[in-house]
């Protein structure tokens, strides 16, 4: 509460002195001008930079001082440090004033600021690729020095089981031994990927063939941004839909073919993710195929090859990097999707081939482990991590070879907008 | 190589059929896409309409002295168990609130019980026999029927199907949302800026680029692991409020707003730019005057898809924590909420089957909301779309 009414308090101070330096920047400026002395810019311009002189350095302090605080955990000095901004910032209006004389290039100055400020803003996105490696190494490598690297990448034993207990301090002898080896949640992982990708991909490709071969203008301006729908709907629509209709659906047909399925089976969470993921390798298809120049088409064309032999032997392969990269994005977007799996997919590892019985998937693991009940040190919630880290290798690895791909084909053909 | 024109003309047509073939698959599998949209949503209706009706009935209600002490002695007994327990244990209160209601008789409508609303619905229930001959008889009378339910619309979760509704989760969204938007937006737009109008084309520049691609394309839970070792651990912002989700969110909607907003930039003509420049402008004033306003709808257009993406998020929202029980409407960013998706993950998870149909109803208003933002965003887009 304390906090709140000194941040209030700061701040409307601060908006005050921002306005009397706008105020007083320009009526200083227009008096200057209307003596008669030649400006090298606005009074409004100089009004500006007053402002910025004065809210910019205070601001910048301010959150400075706020952050040491959160490295050095102190807590206290927020009224010295708020106090002191505000020294800064009427600094800064007296010598925002002061800059307002003829010579001095007050747009100029603003540029700079603002130039300043873009840059700051365009270096968020790198900060947050930054925060992701960071945040997930770090707490990957407590997992590690806890369990090792080798033993979860080669393990076939996912059973987190008591570790709780031992990060409480009363892991006794009798307890088994909490094992985290990843191969189950991994081949779960792919075995569901690879469903995905078995819907996806020939429905997506031929839905793209058709939409930018043969379709007539009108079914390609509905058709698309219809299946466009199908990536609009949240994950969590799809989790719900795989689990209360794809699923029994799948159990009955798998009864009347005499076979045994789990309603947890990974067939449902694949084929919907697989669903999922059609725009995805139809949208970008499409315009790889589109971007395959006409003059390939007609010199088929002209050589006697009928329509479906241009597209099987001239267009598709002209077009494979593009499409390859189409399906690599979607491998990883198949990796990375939480909801379904976590909504239809089972929570036991089972390490198995066969699509009817219940697996699990890295991501429901990381779900399971930080929406559980342990202990922030404990070594469950810290595997979450290292699948974390693992899920970012690997995806990272997928959309930069999609993006060497695409870059490929872009060169190949001078396309400029894909 | 001699081959008779027969042989030929054999080979042609099936070539051609080859063809066709092609041709009819390719279009079977768009059919095959739009067959599933179409069964999606007439599942989902299906499952989620009758959500927005309730069963009520029509009981004596008597707030008696005794009805305060013990809430289900204010209804006979034989429809006791017909009416929902969450109504009755709002009795006392309501006497307490209103003290001329005591030692009065009304015949009211009231809220029924989640399974007498299964029951009235043809949904599998755990009625038994008699309080099912009950029901229908009352239906006979014209005591009991199936009514508009405001309340889904107007209260927060609970644990009594019939009680449950999406208010507190749809605050908890348009909380979480405008945290999004106050930092995505500003940042995103200023990115796209600086790359498309400001930068130098050098090694960072390629850098940022590359990078703004790649985060697009991150599993969003890993943004949910940021939220959490940085924003929630380091930074110490509340757990489950719609600050840190929403700045979680703002992070992952950042790159769709940036690569919108850079195509956006990208289609305004350099013949503004020359111009303006051309009357003395800086680079600032080219942008901020000329280039900004022109590419306004496009951006407008991609930071509601962005938006649009972000409000259906669900997975670095339940590692942040914000599926949290909301029983009551209300609260601001540094509460603990819970937001739409969010919500129709934890109703999906009950084991009430009367909770199903509450689920569905929840996304069906998700994605009559989704829609009509993308639409919205289309018709930006139609409406200010300029060729030049």
């Amino acid at each position: 509460m304390q906090t709140h009414y000194l941040l209030t308090l700061f701040g409307g101070a601060l908006s005050i002195m921002a306005l009397s330096a706008f105020f007083l920047g320009r009526a200083k400026a227009a008096r200057e001008r209307s003596a008669g002395r030649a400006m090298s810019a606005q009074p409004d311009q100089y009004a500006w930079f007053a402002v910025i002189a004065t809210v910019g350095p205070a601001l910048t302090v301010a959150a400075m001082g706020a952050f040491l605080m959160l490295l050095l955990q102190a807590r206290l000095a927020t009224g010295y440090l708020l106090t002191g901004s505000l020294a800064i910032a009427a600094f800064g209006l007296w010598s925002g004033m002061r800059q307002v004389r003829p010579n001095f290039h007050a747009r100029r100055a603003i540029e700079r600021v603002i130039r300043w400020a873009l840059v700051a803003s365009a270096s968020i996105s790198i900060l947050t690729t930054f925060g992701i490696l960071i945040s997930i190494v770090f707490e990957a490598l407590r997992f590690f020095q806890l369990h090792g690297l080798w033993d979860f990448l080669t393990g076939t034993v996912w059973a987190p089981g008591n570790s709780f207990l031992s990060a409480a301090g009363r892991g006794g002898d009798s307890q088994s031994a909490a094992q985290f080896g990843s191969i189950p949640l991994f081949a779960g992982t792919f075995l569901i990927t690879a469903i995905a990708m078995l819907v996806a991909i020939p429905v997506g490709l031929l839905s793209a063939i058709y939409m930018a071969e043969f379709a007539p203008r009108s079914v390609r301006t509905i058709a698309k941004p219809t299946l466009e729908i199908l990536a609009g709907i949240p994950t969590v629509v799809y989790g719900f839909f795989a689990a209360i209709t794809v699923a029994p659906l799948i159990v009955d047909i798998a009864d009347h073919l005499g076979l045994d399925a789990s309603f947890n089976n990974a067939l449902a969470p694949g084929v919907v993710m697989g669903i999922m993921i059609i725009p995805f390798i139809s949208s970008l298809s499409d315009d790889v195929i589109n971007a395959v120049p006409d003059s390939m088409r007609q010199g088929s064309l002209a050589l006697g090859l009928t329509q479906g032999e241009t597209i099987r032997d001239v267009v598709l392969p002209a077009a494979m990097p593009g499409i390859i990269s189409a399906s690599l994005l979607a491998v990883s977007r198949a990796l990375g999707e939480t909801m379904i799996v976590v909504m239809a997919a089972g929570m036991r590892p089972n390490l198995t081939a066969n699509p009817l019985e219940e697996m699990t998937t890295v991501t429901v693991r990381i779900v399971a482990a930080l929406t559980g009940d342990q202990e922030f040190e404990s070594a469950e919630t810290l595997s979450a991590f290292a699948l974390g880290l693992v899920l970012f290798v690997v995806t990272l690895a997928l959309n930069l070879a999609s993006v060497l791909m695409i870059r490929r084909f872009r060169e190949k053909y001078r396309v400029n907008h894909l | 190589m001699s081959q008779s024109l027969d042989e030929i003309t054999l080979q042609l047509k099936r070539r051609h059929r080859q063809s066709r073939l092609m041709k009819w698959l390719s279009m079977g599998a768009l059919g095959l896409a739009g067959l599933f949209l179409v069964f999606f949503f007439t599942d989902m209706l299906m499952k989620g309409l009758p959500a927005f009706q309730q069963a009520q009935i029509q009981v004596k209600a008597h707030y008696s002295e005794q009805a305060s002490k013990m809430p289900p002695a204010a209804v006979d007994e034989d429809i006791r168990d017909l009416v929902s327990r969450g109504w009755l244990r709002l009795i006392p209160r309501q006497i307490q609130d209103q003290p001329k209601l005591l030692g009065t008789t009304r015949t009211e409508w009231v809220l029924a019980d989640g399974q007498v609303d299964q029951y009235l619905k043809d949904h599998p229930n755990r009625l038994s026999e008699d309080a099912r001959a009950r029901v229908d008889e009352m239906v006979a009378q014209g005591r009991a029927e199936l009514r508009f339910n405001l309340r889904f619309f107007t209260s927060g979760d609970s644990k009594m199907p019939e009680l449950a509704g999406i208010m507190a989760a749809a605050l908890g969204t348009v909380w979480t949302m405008l945290v999004t938007l106050v930092i995505a937006f500003p940042i995103g737009v200023m990115t796209a800026i600086y790359l498309e109008e400001f930068a130098p084309d050098n090694r960072l520049t390629q850098l940022i680029e590359i990078n703004i691609n790649n985060l697009a394309a991150i599993p969003s839970i890993l943004f949910g692991l940021l939220g959490l070792a940085i924003f929630i651990n380091f930074f110490g912002v509340p757990r489950s409020t719609p600050l840190v989700g929403g700045m979680t969110l703002a992070l992952m909607t950042l790159p769709v707003i940036i690569i919108a907003t850079r195509t956006a930039l990208r289609s305004v003509p350099d013949s503004i730019r020359h111009a303006a420049f051309g009357v003395g402008c800086s680079r600032w004033q080219v942008v901020r005057d000329h280039v900004l306003p022109l590419a306004m709808p496009g951006i407008m257009t991609g930071s509601i898809i962005g938006l649009a993406q972000a409000m259906g998020e669900t997975a670095p929202l339940i590692i942040v924590g914000m599926v949290a029980f909301i029983p009551d409407v209300g609260g601001t960013i540094t509460d603990a909420a819970t937001v739409l998706p969010a919500q129709v993950f934890t109703w999906s998870g009950e084991p009430d089957r009367a909770f199903v149909e509450k689920t569905a109803g929840g996304i069906v208003v998700l994605l009559a909301v989704l829609i009509a933002l993308n639409a919205t965003a289309v018709l930006l887009r139609r409406k200010f779309e300029r060729r030049w």
